[in-house]
């Protein structure tokens, strides 16, 4: 409902060509009032989601886990257990479903690729200078291209923050455009860091933008600064893909990252989803969450409500 | 699909007694006539206890056991030492929040998240909020040393049977009156169990009576001539007839009443927030609120798309059980009042206006109402008039924020109003002119015991809460 006076396709796809239009557009969309929107999220945080909804949800969460390690540890050793855990996150239940996708560095793919080939787990990679963006243009093309033709099928690339915040939205909007070209069929996920956007306002303005520029998902934050997903920046996130596809058709896909460890909070973030933007986008084609621990809280909360009894955190895996 | 299992709150936290007499002086009593009513669950119509109902000669009872104790212990008392015993029964509400929430909204028919996430952290921060007040009473700004006025008479609505009951009691005592409080004869238990806090508190006898009943308990309350002070909440009507008969009395008198709110939404609103603020507006409490936000003005130029959002919002209220820690909407207090609501709509949709309901099934016992809208209402339509006091909301347009004063202005009630802008100098410009009690920016029905309430017009007078509430229980 943002685009009021813009329902149409077509006037969409001329914003980004000119800075002023693109201004003009991100300006006039609604305000977030900051005290509302927090208050509604924590609102939603109140749910009670029990027994069978809560077996539902778990499994729905595990499905939903981008299982990530972005450290510069990282080794092939590493990235090879992690992908055969994202197969069978729970050796001892072969009920577990796996979970969405892998996310690697763009020199881990090939290493993810071997293990996960063949399967339906999706294989992403941060790519564009990850995770500061702050690199030339041609470096975070090459970034990507590498990492596509290495085997991911999803690129979670940032957004240039430095840009957005100096108001130079149109060279945002270009980057994305061209590490959408540079992706060719994978997935690109558009990594706003929301934490260094700081305001809802800026959030919302930097998902259209996002959207605009051709990004299949949006994405909080790269979790390598003190502030990642927070309930309320998703909310506002999740507005913003509902008001774009009333406004243009398409649909584009919300992953919170970052700060997101436990099975309760998983399970508040599905509900955000369910009663915001409803049950199209309550599917891990369209919703993710970028994670590495909260994995085995979903497993130990899935046992529990199986098996009645809590089992220890030895009997899950831990990579 | 994303269905939510039942996630009841456990109604045995609290014990429901199968009768209860009347708590004069400290304990509970048989009335003199032996007279009785019954209080039920509205979302089951199950009895939930049997009531006394008093009779004259039972508050005439309760009126001179809170002169005594005003006369030898609770006037005299030290504000300091009257500060101790709220702040006790404040930390007891506290401590047995579950409980009283639960009976909340078994006896009301609220859901459980509100009477707990609202109501109950509002009664306990009411009471504490007060008690702070006790010992500071020269530094109110009504004098050196104002004095109590004696003995309270306070008549309380069923919409928030124990906030109301905070809102009155928690200032009379602290200012170091006494009081004698009738709740609504459809939500009289949780008063009962106060009463039973103020016991375990050690409150000393007859500071605190409460006398069940119906209407003529209440006239004969407010008509008593022991009385120095009436405070009422409820209904215009009733609170017209409270004003003529202590008319030419000595008494003091405060009446919180009726209201038919404007929620103003200008084209500059941030809309996902405006409309929450539109659904806790009016589909609060059932709508069951005083100052609920039941005439929607939207400007015209985003009429469309937030009546859209408004409706899509609306769909995914859930309405059942309020028991269900998941329910938004609960149960209609009582047959009296879902007949008032069904009556005022169907003469909306007499009088041409178009209404709309979110599809939901609900309960077959009980009474329930489900969430509505009317569109196409002009100032002339009876569902922009009169308080329907349900989850109905009228919506108006307006063109200019000129039109929109003038309409929100253009009643005879004045309690509260919502203006929903992203432009600052205009929310003050708004303030200035609308003539309510409360004006809300950005927000709606939010409460807190430091800021006074009250209305304008025949919404009443008086102010409850703050400084200010204060004034209305002291010799100034």
């Amino acid at each position: 409902m943002t685009a009021t006076t813009t329902s149409d396709r077509s006037d969409l796809s001329e914003l980004g060509r000119s800075e002023a239009t693109l201004r003009a557009f991100l300006h006039g969309l609604p305000g977030v009032d900051q005290v509302g929107a927090e208050q509604r999220a924590a609102q939603l945080g109140t749910r009670s989601i029990k027994t069978t909804a809560k077996a539902w949800a778990i499994d729905l969460a595990i499905r939903m886990v981008d299982l990530t390690t972005l450290e510069g540890a990282d080794t092939p050793g590493k990235v090879r257990a992690l992908s055969a855990k994202a197969l069978r996150p729970d050796p001892a239940d072969p009920s577990c479903p796996h979970v969405g996708a892998v996310c690697v560095y763009p020199s881990m793919v090939p290493y993810a690729a071997e293990v996960l080939r063949g399967s339906k787990v999706h294989l992403a990679s941060v790519a564009t200078a990850f995770p500061s963006g702050q690199a030339p243009l041609a470096v975070k093309t090459a970034d990507t291209r590498a990492a596509v033709a290495a085997g991911a099928d999803e690129i979670d690339m940032v957004i240039n923050r430095g840009a957005f915040l100096s108001g130079r939205y149109k060279a945002v909007y270009d980057e994305i455009v061209e590490v959408k070209a540079a992706c060719g069929d994978a997935h690109l996920k558009v990594i706003l860091e929301t934490g260094e956007l700081a305001t809802y306002d800026n959030v919302r303005r930097a998902s259209w933008l996002a959207m605009l520029a051709g990004g299949d998902f949006i994405k909080t934050s790269t979790g390598k600064v003190p502030v990642a997903a927070t309930p309320p920046v998703t909310l506002v996130m999740l507005e913003a893909v509902r008001d774009f596809r009333t406004a243009t058709g398409r649909q584009v896909g919300v992953k919170p990252a970052g700060g997101i460890r436990t099975t309760k909070d998983a399970i508040k973030y599905l509900v955000m989803v369910n009663e915001t933007v409803g049950a199209d986008w309550l599917d891990p084609d369209w919703f993710r969450f970028g994670a590495s621990t909260l994995l085995n809280d979903l497993l130990m909360q899935r046992t529990k409500l199986k098996t009645g009894t809590y089992s220890g955190p030895d009997y899950f895996t831990l990579d | 699909m994303f269905e939510y299992a039942p996630a009841p709150e456990s109604r045995s936290v609290v014990e429901i007694r199968s009768s209860y007499g009347l708590f004069i002086n400290g304990e509970f009593v048989d009335p003199g006539d032996g007279g009785t009513f019954k209080s039920i669950n509205p979302a089951s119509e199950e009895v939930l206890a049997e009531i006394a109902e008093a009779g004259p000669a039972d508050v005439d009872r309760a009126v001179r056991a809170a002169r005594a104790a005003y006369e030898q212990v609770w006037g005299p008392m030290p504000g300091r030492d009257r500060a101790k015993y709220l702040y006790r029964i404040a930390r007891i509400i506290q401590e047995r929040s579950r409980e009283l929430a639960v009976l909340e909204s078994l006896d009301n028919g609220k859901p459980i998240k509100e009477s707990r996430d609202v109501d109950l952290p509002l009664v306990a921060a009411h009471f504490f909020y007060y008690a702070g007040w006790a010992d500071k009473l020269p530094y109110a700004g009504f004098g050196a040393d104002p004095r109590p006025l004696g003995v309270a008479a306070q008549v309380i609505p069923w919409n928030f049977p124990l906030l109301m009951l905070a809102w009155k009691i928690a200032p009379a005592l602290a200012a170091g009156n006494t009081v004698v409080l009738k709740p609504a004869e459809t939500t009289p238990l949780t008063a009962l169990l106060f009463a039973e806090i103020c016991q375990q508190a050690d409150l000393p006898p007859g500071v605190v009576n409460i006398v069940t009943g119906a209407g003529d308990t209440g006239r004969a309350l407010v008509e008593h001539d022991g009385v120095d002070k009436v405070a009422f909440t409820g209904s215009t009507e009733v609170g017209r007839a409270i004003a003529r008969s202590v008319a030419g009395t000595r008494k003091k008198l405060t009446l919180e009443l009726g209201g038919k709110a404007a929620n103003i939404v200008f084209d500059d609103a941030p809309v996902d927030q405006a409309v929450e603020g539109i659904v806790n507006g009016i589909f609060f409490n059932q709508g069951h609120v005083c100052c609920a936000g039941s005439r929607l003005l939207i400007q015209e130029s985003v009429y469309e798309p937030v009546l859209e959002s408004l409706k899509r919002r609306m769909a995914r209220l859930r309405v059942g059980d309020p028991l269900d820690k998941n329910t938004d909407i609960g149960a209609i207090n009582s047959a009296a009042q879902l007949d008032r609501i069904r009556e005022l709509s169907d003469i909306g949709s007499a009088e041409g206006a178009e209404r709309w309901s979110p599809e939901c099934t609900l309960p077959e016992r009980g009474f329930w109402f489900a969430p509505t809208i009317f569109t196409g209402v002009t100032q002339a339509h009876r569902i922009a008039r009169e308080e329907i006091f349900g989850p109905v909301l009228s919506v108006l347009t307006f063109r200019t924020p000129a039109e929109a004063v003038e309409k929100a202005n253009n009643t005879p009630y004045g309690l509260s109003a919502g203006i929903w802008t992203e432009k600052g100098s205009r929310i003050l410009w708004m303030a200035d002119r609308l003539r309510a009690g409360v004006v809300w920016a950005n927000t709606f029905n939010k409460f807190d015991p430091t800021s006074p309430f009250g209305g304008y017009k025949e919404s009443g007078y008086g102010r409850e809460g703050g400084r200010h509430g204060l004034e209305a229980y002291l010799n100034v």
